[in-house]
């Protein structure tokens, strides 16, 4: 079901923004729907449009070729807030594969890996230097590399950065996380089993009580 | 795990549910409740339809709707097409896949984290997930409780396990008793402004320390609930004989034998002495004042004694030009006082504030009072039942009376999903947890504050400190 991550070569947009708050990446009002697709047009929507719906000329993705862009470049702290999926959705169905940012609000972090986002944590310093990169535009592709867990810059310096270990093999495998546990299906078979015996307080939720 | 280190209570929950740890430190953990809305499950249950997938434990699950539902009569249905249409898909897929429901009509429905404690499905010493981040409001038990996303929901309903890493433990100790007019609200708010809003990433924070325990339920669950906006997950305070007079009784608690079986088993889950946490916080809540927000995050917090900061004063210029955009957006100015700024709303629910205890707060300052001219008031209680309560203690009475509109419950303002919005550029006092940009309608402006400073906030139509105001308990 989830696309494989292996290698992006793409634009990078920069977005020079600490604490990017969910809301920010998708408002509340676009959380309606109940699909996972379609999101993409309202990405940023606050920053991207005005209030009669109309390009803000200087919002970085509404400009080429960022219109294009796989790989985000941030700072501190982005994804935090809610803990919709709609914000990894909106990302995805813009085209973003790849954030890159100093670290990340910990339920928006996961959310990115279970729908074949890499989120690239890397520091401040370094953040800053890319986000320069990616202000060239066009000329200026990012390559990141999960295998080999590296970002190359335009002139071909390599930047390392750490991942865990199995959300980098799902990834690369393009792996489900469900059929990953169900292979362990026995266990949590036999958990509950004990369970049931050691709290057999703990009651069953049925529809009335 | 060795059993003879001594553990915190994170560790002994965690340990508790582990089913397996996989080669990499990656654990199966196991979920004993999960609280299904209808804003975050609608693509994890069609995730399960098209894997051909049932809901593993749907014993261990319940769900009710929530964030979309209008505050008005809802007898009349819901007049908004997409919202409807998300309340729709979980009546069907709960009736599919035989999940336990709490309809919108029925007098227990409310916001999921409000009735989550309030009928006894969230207990001591449980590991409980739902797709919202405000689930660290039920850590206020002695429960690991933390949001998830929709993938993990579907995880959740397929596997009834989550694949998790531990996190570490931050300890906030609150010391010393807090001053008249104080609240817990103020407590996290101060907390928050302490540690910053990633301040506890990768944490999970537990709250101790006496005005810790001097909380009531409720005052622990606002705590426990805005642990989100300090960054960590979720929030602990260890249960005690205030969490198991709150547990007992509830509709889904154990009864009789049961019950006392569970209380020796919870009596056992306080943090040993000698526990060692990642990080500490100490904190007296002598030095709280009632606090509010100046800015579109909840870390921009100041007493209300104080003013604006000046982003003139701020060295790093990264921070100094965000400081400039929220003060920019609130329409505020350097060293303008917090008192001195008029709002045109007033908001007093959520799953923050929502519960009996605030809105008995928030009327001990309504009584004979008015709402001020001009000013929008609402109040929304958290649940069905809450609001049953309210009204039999005549609480709907004197807010109606100072002015105040009187809703059904749901998430309403907090979020502005259902049609309670901000318009562009009002400006409201909210009991909520959020004041990001737009967050209770686009352009909307929101300083959050506790419950009573709410109500101070309408009849004077600016931000006022209720120390100032003269209030009566409504015991
Ligand atoms: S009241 Fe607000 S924060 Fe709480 S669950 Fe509803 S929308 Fe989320």
């Amino acid at each position: 079901m989830m696309d494989k991550f292996t290698t992006l070569t793409a634009v990078a947009a920069p977005l020079p923004l600490a604490n990017v708050d969910t809301d920010k990446i998708i408002p509340a009002r676009f959380l309606k729907t109940i699909k996972r697709t379609g999101l993409g047009v309202h990405l940023f929507d606050t920053l991207r449009y005005d209030a009669d719906g109309k390009e803000r000329a200087e919002f970085v993705l509404n400009s080429e070729p960022y219109r294009h862009a796989e790989i985000l470049v941030a700072f501190e702290n982005f994804g935090c807030g809610s803990s919709r999926e709609h914000a990894p959705w909106a990302l995805l169905d813009f085209g973003i594969r790849c954030v890159i940012a100093p670290d990340f609000a910990d339920i928006f972090h996961s959310n990115c890996f279970k729908n074949g986002i890499l989120p690239v944590r890397l520091p401040h310093e370094v953040c800053a230097m890319l986000m320069d990169d990616a202000r060239m535009g066009g000329n200026a592709r990012l390559t990141v590399d999960l295998a080999r867990q590296v970002v190359v810059r335009p002139n071909g310096e390599e930047i390392p950065f750490e991942i865990d270990p199995f959300r980098r093999h799902l990834l690369l495998e393009g792996l489900d996380d469900i059929g990953q546990t169900l292979q362990h299906a026995q266990n949590i078979d036999g958990y509950e089993a004990r369970r049931a015996t050691e709290q057999s307080w703990l009651p069953a939720i049925t529809a009335q009580a | 795990m060795s059993e003879s280190r001594p553990r915190t209570l994170f560790d002994k929950v965690w340990d508790s549910h582990v089913v397996e740890t996989l080669p990499d430190g990656t654990c199966i953990l196991y979920i004993d409740r999960h609280l299904v809305h209808e804003v975050t499950s609608p693509q994890a249950f069609e995730g399960l339809r098209m894997a051909g997938r049932k809901v593993r434990r749907p014993d261990a699950t319940i769900a009710v709707v929530d964030h979309n539902v209008p505050t008005t009569d809802r007898r009349l249905g819901i007049a908004e097409p997409e919202s409807r249409l998300q309340v729709e898909t979980l009546e069907h897929n709960v009736a599919e896949f035989g999940v336990p429901y709490v309809p919108l009509l029925s007098a227990r429905q409310g916001i999921v984290h409000i009735i989550g404690p309030e009928l006894g499905i969230s207990l001591p010493g449980g590991t409980i997930v739902c797709g919202d981040s405000h689930t660290s409001t039920h850590g206020a038990l002695g429960a690991l409780a933390f949001g998830i996303g929709t993938s993990e929901v579907e995880h959740v309903l397929a596997t009834q396990t989550l694949l998790q890493k531990p996190a570490k433990n931050m300890l906030v100790r609150v010391d010393g008793t807090l001053g008249a007019g104080c609240t817990a609200k103020d407590i996290v708010l101060a907390i928050i402004g302490r540690i910053g809003t990633a301040g506890g990433t990768g944490h999970v924070i537990e709250y101790a320390g006496a005005a810790i325990r001097a909380l009531d339920m409720a005052g622990r669950m606002t705590v426990c609930n805005m642990t989100i906006e300090a960054g960590a997950r979720a929030g602990m305070i260890a249960p005690d004989d205030t969490t198991f007079a709150y547990v007992r009784g509830k509709p889904y608690a154990p009864k009789d034998a049961a019950f006392a079986q569970a209380v020796a088993w919870w009596r056992t889950l306080p943090s040993d002495p000698g526990a060692v946490y990642d990080r500490t916080v100490v904190m007296d809540a002598a030095d709280i004042a009632p606090q509010v927000t100046w800015g579109t995050s909840p870390e921009t917090v100041v007493p209300i004694t104080g003013a604006v900061p000046d982003p003139a004063a701020e060295p790093d210029a990264a921070r100094r030009a965000q400081m400039q955009r929220m003060l920019d957006y609130m329409a505020l100015s350097p060293g303008q006082r917090m008192q001195d700024v008029t709002i045109d709303a007033v908001f007093i629910g959520s799953c923050t504030n929502g519960r009996i205890e605030d809105l008995r707060a928030a009327a001990a300052i309504a009584r004979g009072r008015h709402v001020a001219p001009g000013v929008r008031a609402m109040v929304v209680p958290g649940s069905g039942l809450v609001k049953q309560q309210a009204e039999a203690e005549g609480l709907d009475r004197i807010l109606t009376q100072a002015g105040f509109e009187w809703r059904e419950a749901g998430c309403s303002m907090c979020l502005g999903m259902n049609p309670d919005k901000l318009a562009p550029g009002q400006r409201c006092a909210s009991t909520s947890n959020r004041n990001f940009e737009g967050r209770q309608g686009p352009g909307g402006r929101t300083h959050l504050l506790s419950p009573a400073m709410a109500a101070a906030a309408a009849v004077a139509g600016r931000l006022s400190d209720v120390r100032e105001m003269a209030w009566r308990e409504m015991a």
